[in-house]
């Protein structure tokens, strides 16, 4: 990443309100980005926006119409002048001076003009974004980018519907970045660092300040082992046993001369912390998952090495991890003084270190073994996104400890595709049967509506309430079109007419608000897939802006 | 004015100028409501920032050409990645100026008045121009201030409220990847101190932490921020910390990892540093523009009933996968800033006035700034504590250390409490008996 913006500000300070969210890595991966816009409409330039802005690396907008009185009127990067001239070129230029350090670039030519004679064209790119498509290029662009493992990120407004599909085939995620986690403490399990510590400490013998700044973890095990050696070497595990467990703990707190019991916030906070800190130790269910992936168990000289990391890990777990994944190596903080906690962190840190030796080691044989064996490059800071795309000799020291810290919240994304949802042979009938059913589910009508449109577009060339003397009769054939896509569903679900009414009210048209919000979440869902980082859709996302609710659903 | 061409406003007029079954029942399809907000809508957005940008172009593009804005900051090159009127060489100059002047030059009709100031500069003839306000803050404190301020307005009528004093206020907030958006119609409605606990109150390190036990890169920073600065002032007397300084926060990050060396913590970085002294924010551009276009879609549903206005609390998400959960906020009957209710207040006899004090800013119910107290004894006004003004402040600074029999306050004293939080002073009505938890 260059320390400097073209106009020689320090990035580090443009940057630093994001940089606080992704990290160093993932702005590298953002600024590399090479990311494709499909038409220039408000919805399209709005997400643009919202990746020009964070710095991409380029854009490349493909747009083969002119600009129209209505496309000014609802779309910010686009001016009045430009009325009659390219609308991929006005917007290009209008887009790029939001951020000097990205470049952009236009192509006047209808997309399924590109895919016909030049399909490679795509294959550049990180991503691809799609508005206003009709059904039948959209179908084959998604075949083209499925082959191509070309993210596709699909995105309409209508009235005040919103609409994201994402079509990926796999999607890895390290940093997951969850909102809420257990601490990986290992009380039923301990590190024998930890062990050793605990037993080097004897509080009976403490005065009352070191007492008071035990930290919690300590005071916690110690208690623990009394409870164990009298319930035969067993943890608590019910309500009741954890309840005793807080009293035992309640009770060692010292006490003054008078016998009152003196305020002790460590004791306090092992008490509180009796539930979680007991939380077993185990392989989360997501990963035991990943473990038995056939992508996993049968690397090859092709695999990613996010596989490769994968399988290492898998392997640790059942050697050297003795069941359990690498430590993660933090402690939250706590009461304590800090010569203590300092400690008992290292207790945790080389542990996480250890681990992490273990399975580079891992890493080595099975690189070795797929006839790939180079040496390690060493810690390069940026390389984290490497592990998304690049072949598997690329992976680094720093990569390993990542991928070990998040070890635990490790995801994978597979899309089904454009073609399975779109054959009602293979669409996911049963879903979006449920929710047509669901009292509360009338964010999916819009889905069965939108694709109902779409059917209506193919028939008549344009979409039912466009022309303002037409709105009446195109309600009933709007609902024609739905009840035939229902009944190629073979679902006996009715829709109400209201929904369709307010369809035709809307008459395609693009609000700009509508474009702005599905500007925001689309864009955002575009950096989770270059990064790599957060969780991605899978795979539909359907807002609704007369409730201001939303829905995502697996299509 | 006839600054249009066709087909302008063909997405809006097709939801304004056509009924539907979700539309408001007062709606009346019309070409009178593009109308409306071309010549007559009138709105306030509060902030340029990060919403407040998004807010303008939304608005503009939706028709609506009388608006103004308030902001008191110049922009930083920190605001670049996201508040996007804003280019390199606009760094330094007001906000407010900026965006106005880019958004009246890119759209053509729009009107934005721009206001370099602090909300506080304006009194209720000023606020009472506009039809809605939206805000796009990151103060509570602001927040709080404005809602108190529209709730002022309301004027009552044997009881009932008046609907013509209403002024819907929209309301906008971000952090990181996690933001909100909700309708408050003041008055009627769930109020920002309604639900004052939807904002914790910010926690602070303990002293102790920082002065005798640091276990964090954090707590090194604090300790050098709170302690050493004042003590050993750096860059000259009473000179304060100023976070966009490069050579103050080189100062701090030395004094910090210096502390951090002695006690074998590690993790002091710049950018930590920096982010503690400001207590920085995360922000990107993707969420502000969620949550502005939420708020722009209320403020055009308001002002054209085009459809039912949100009711009343929307919350976004989007770190794993894309969640949004919409509920209704409920208005709170003993609500301090909108039940028009004294607030009763318990503390015995021997209860010092700091305790009072202290009451204030720390419940969650009140979380007030800087509260001064007053009252009335035997007809006179008299101050029982004022920090706003240094040398009343020192007059009265002892009362906090006298009991509340000292101060002769009993039983149904009214205490009436100014501060920050809001701009007309609040009612409270001493019992005295046991001390609030
Ligand atoms: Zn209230």
């Amino acid at each position: 990443m260059a320390a400097v913006t073209k106009s020689g500000l320090d990035k580090n300070n443009k940057y630093d309100r994001q940089l606080r969210l992704w990290g160093d890595h993932g702005q590298s991966a953002l600024e590399s980005a090479r990311v494709c816009l499909i038409n220039a409409t408000a919805t399209g330039t709005e997400i643009l926006k919202n990746l020009i802005l964070p710095g991409i690396g380029s854009f490349t907008i493909i747009d083969e119409h002119k600009v129209q009185g209505e496309d000014v009127g609802n779309n910010f990067f686009l001016s009045k002048e430009s009325i009659g001239s390219s609308r991929a070129r006005t917007a290009t230029e209008l887009l790029s001076e939001l951020n000097e350090d990205v470049s952009g670039d236009f192509i006047e030519e209808s997309p399924s003009n590109l895919i016909e004679n030049n399909p490679d064209f795509f294959a550049s790119f990180t991503i691809v974004i799609a508005t206003n498509m009709d059904e039948k290029s959209l179908l084959q662009l998604g075949e083209l980018l499925w082959n191509l493992h070309v993210p596709l990120l699909i995105c309409r407004c209508y009235g005040f519907i919103g609409y994201i599909r994402l079509v990926v085939k796999e999607h890895n995620v390290i940093e997951s970045h969850p909102d809420s986690t257990h601490e990986d403490l290992r009380l039923d399990r301990p590190i024998p660092a930890f062990v050793t510590l605990c037993d080097s400490l004897d509080m009976s013998s403490m005065n009352k300040k070191d007492h008071s700044h035990t930290p919690w973890l300590i005071v916690l095990y110690k208690y623990l082992q009394q409870w164990k050696d009298s319930h035969g070497g067993e943890l608590p595990k019910i309500y009741k046993e954890k309840s005793q467990l807080k009293e035992l703990i309640r009770n060692g707190v010292l006490k003054n001369k008078d016998g009152v019991p003196e305020d002790e916030e460590n004791f306090d906070e092992a008490v509180r912390n009796v539930n979680t800190a007991l939380h077993p130790t185990s392989v989360p269910s997501d990963v035991q998952k990943l473990f038995k992936d056939p992508a996993c168990l049968n690397l090859t000289s092709e695999s990613r090495p996010f596989w490769i990391l994968t399988r290492a890990v898998k392997d640790f777990v059942e050697h050297e991890g003795k069941g359990a994944l690498p430590v993660r190596g933090t402690i939250p903080d706590m009461t304590s003084d800090s010569e203590r906690y300092i400690k008992l962190q290292s207790v945790y840190r080389d542990q996480a270190a250890k681990d992490v030796s273990d399975v580079t080691r891992r890493v080595h044989k099975l690189l070795q073994e797929l006839g790939q064996d180079e040496p390690l490059l060493d810690c390069n800071q940026f390389k984290t996104s490497s592990l998304l795309h690049s072949n598997p000799c690329s992976i680094s020291e720093k990569d390993i400890k990542t991928f070990c810290r998040n070890s635990a919240f490790l995801r994978v994304i597979r899309c089904r595709s454009l073609k399975d949802e779109y054959n009602p042979e293979t669409a996911n009938v049963t879903l979006i049967g449920q929710h047509l059913e669901d009292e509360d589910g009338d964010d999916v009508v819009f889905y069965t509506l939108l694709r109902s449109v779409d059917k209506f577009y193919e028939k008549y060339n344009h979409y039912p309430g466009y022309y303002t003397q037409q709105v009446e009769s195109d309600i009933t054939e709007l609902k024609a079109c739905l009840s035939k896509l229902l009944q190629d569903w073979s679902l006996s679900s009715t829709v109400k007419d209201d929904y369709i009414h307010e369809m035709c009210r809307y008459g395609a048209s693009e609000l700009h608000t509508i474009s702005a919000y599905i500007g925001g979440v689309a864009a955002q869902e575009a950096i989770k897939m270059i990064t790599g980082q957060f969780l991605p859709i899978n795979n539909t996302y359907i807002y609704n802006a007369m409730k201001q609710s939303s829905t995502t659903l697996d299509l | 004015m006839a600054v249009t061409w066709s087909g302008r406003w063909n997405h809006v007029r097709k939801v304004t100028e056509r009924t539907g079954p979700f539309a408001h029942p007062d709606f009346e399809p019309s070409t009178e409501t593009l109308q409306f907000l071309q010549e007559v809508c009138h709105i306030l957005v509060i902030g340029a920032g990060g919403l407040g940008c998004e807010l303008l172009k939304d608005l503009a593009l939706l028709g609506i050409r009388n608006i103004d804005v308030i902001d008191m900051d110049t922009i930083d090159v920190s605001n670049l990645n996201r508040q996007f009127l804003f280019r390199p060489k606009d760094v330094g100059k007001t906000k407010a100026e900026t965006a106005a002047n880019f958004i009246n030059l890119r759209i053509p009709g729009c009107n934005v008045t721009a206001h370099f100031a602090k909300i506080q500069d304006f009194d209720a003839s000023f606020y009472r121009k506009f039809h809605i306000i939206v805000c796009g803050l990151d103060s509570i404190i602001a927040r709080r201030w404005i809602n108190g301020m529209l709730i002022s307005m309301l004027s009552y009528e044997d009881g009932e409220l008046d609907q013509s004093s209403i002024i819907p206020m929209v309301d906008g907030g971000t952090e990181g990847f996690k933001g909100n958006a909700r309708v408050i119609l003041p008055g009627m409605t769930a109020c920002v101190d309604c639900t004052l606990d939807l904002y914790p109150p910010q926690v602070n390190f303990p002293l102790c932490t920082i002065a005798h036990t640091p276990r964090l890169p954090e707590h090194c920073i604090e300790y050098v921020r709170i302690l050493l600065w004042p003590k050993e002032e750096p860059f000259g007397a009473g000179v304060a910390i100023d976070g966009d300084d490069p050579a103050h926060v080189s100062w701090i990050l030395e004094k910090s990892q210096e502390r951090a060396n002695e006690y074998n913590i590690s993790g002091i970085t710049y950018r930590l540093t920096q982010g503690v002294v400001k207590r920085i924010i995360p922000a990107v551009a993707s969420t502000n523009a969620v949550i502005a276009a939420a708020c722009a879609t209320e403020v055009f549903k308001l002002a054209t009933s085009c459809c039912q206005p949100l009711n009343n609390y929307m919350n976004f998400t989007d770190i794993e996968g894309v969640y949004t959960y919409t509920f209704e906020a409920e208005k709170k009957d003993d609500c301090v800033a909108c039940s028009q209710k004294p607030q009763n207040i318990s503390f015995c006899e021997s209860d010092k006035l700091q305790d009072i004090l202290t009451y204030l800013l720390e419940s969650t119910t009140y979380q007030m700034k800087s509260p001064s107290i007053t009252t009335a004894i035997n007809g006179k006004n008299r101050t029982l504590y004022m920090q706003s003004v240094k040398s009343i402040e020192e007059k009265t600074r002892a009362n906090l250390k006298k009991s509340l029999a000292e101060l002769e306050l009993c039983s149904g004293q009214e205490l009436y409490v100014a501060d920050p939080t809001t701009p007309s002073s609040l009612t409270f009505i001493l019992q005295m008996g046991t001390k609030m938890e």
